[in-house]
């Protein structure tokens, strides 16, 4: 292990210039040499990733997040740790979509394997990978797509027994899941646990989007009390659509990222309803 | 028995079946529930789960004045 000083140096030395999408001048780093320090120094990317950021020099794969993004909201996503449940249609999006935006530990539970009718909608579903679990597959599609990206894998449905020991310690859980039974045993244990949920639900050209604190009441507003609740809805006779999947399962990353950034508005106790027929979205209040 | 009052009515997923022609401008009398809005529609009523009045949650004893638009959406729990 090499003193944080003479990381730094390390990191400075195989930096270039660059330029932000608005051309401010800004110090990159690319992946090849965050490999070699990281190779050298004897620590991850991931680690190489942060202290690169805390010294304003941008990894490469994160120029084009700036300026939206400042070195430090970066060095917070790659710090930060969310949990997916569920890697079908919600779920593949929502985890391409957080390995790409560089959230540093992603931790994958799905005990599912593919089928050919997960084609149409459900990203991480390709024709050679039928039959093979979707937790495996979600895991080496974001090492491929971000090497830094710390991942953990469970190839088994949450239920009450596995649920709290899953997702201790996220900073954010992602409700991915397609039955109501699975969704209320994940918000029982993330209010647990003290992790903040986001859940969505789609049918056919609809769906809907909300952000559960733990202190908050949660599903209870959207589907009833638990031990009333149906375990399937419209979904049944509806189907899901890839283009509806697609946009809800970026509404869910779009929120994950707005908790652990601290920043924009969030659908806490209020419900985004996406109407792609007829091409509405409106935010209901639920309390 | 109260008077005729009018609401817009928006029925999302697999309610929009139940959609009147006037939807818009939809005639209830003045101080009905949404109980029995959904059951002039003909809506089972374990399928209306979401009741939105003019963007805030209500409930199936929910009183309609006329002049609000009403959202009901059924449970949705697909990924």
């Amino acid at each position: 292990m090499i003193l944080d000083i003479e990381l730094q140096y390390k990191i400075i030395a195989l930096s270039n210039k660059k330029e932000l999408p608005d051309k401010t001048p800004c110090n990159s780093i690319s992946i090849n040499n965050i490999a070699d320090i990281s190779r050298k120094a004897g620590i991850s990317c991931r680690e190489v990733e942060i202290a690169s950021l805390e010294s304003e020099i941008i990894p490469e794969r994160y120029i084009r997040n700036m300026k939206s993004f400042s070195a430090t909201d970066q060095a917070i996503l790659l710090k930060s740790m969310i949990t997916i449940v569920g890697l079908g249609g919600l779920g593949g999006v929502v985890t391409e979509i957080l390995a790409r935006m560089g959230i540093g530990r992603l931790n994958l539970i799905d005990g599912d394997i593919f089928e050919e009718s997960n084609l149409n909608r459900q990203y991480l579903c390709v024709e050679n990978l039928i039959a093979t679990p979707k937790a495996e597959a979600a895991a080496k599609r974001v090492k491929e797509i971000n090497s830094s990206v710390d991942v953990q894998k469970y190839s088994e449905y949450l239920d009450k027994e596995n649920a709290s020991g899953i997702i201790e310690d996220s900073d954010v859980v992602i409700d991915c899941l397609d039955s109501l039974s699975g969704r209320f045993i994940l918000e029982k244990a993330s209010k647990k646990e003290g992790c903040r949920l986001v859940s969505a639900a789609v049918a056919g050209n609809y769906g809907h989007v909300t952000t559960i604190f733990p202190e908050d009441p949660g599903l209870r507003l959207i589907y009833g009390e638990a031990e009333n609740a149906p375990n399937k809805g419209a979904e049944t006779s509806l189907g899901a659509l890839s283009h509806c999947v697609s946009l809800v399962a970026s509404l869910e990353a779009s929120e994950a990222i707005k908790i652990l950034l601290n920043k924009g508005s969030l659908l806490r106790n209020k419900l985004l309803l996406v109407d792609l027929d007829g091409n509405s979205f409106e935010t209901m209040q639920l309390i | 028995m109260g008077k005729q009052a009018y609401i817009t009515l928006k029925l999302f997923a697999t309610l929009g079946k139940f959609t009147p022609d006037s939807s818009d401008n939809y005639p209830v009398e003045s101080g009905t529930s949404v109980r029995n809005l959904i059951a002039g529609l003909k809506i089972p009523e374990e399928k209306a789960k979401l009741i939105f009045i003019d963007g805030v949650k209500g409930e199936l004893d929910s009183i309609i004045n006329g002049g609000e638009r009403i959202g009901i959406f059924p449970p949705v729990g697909g990924g």
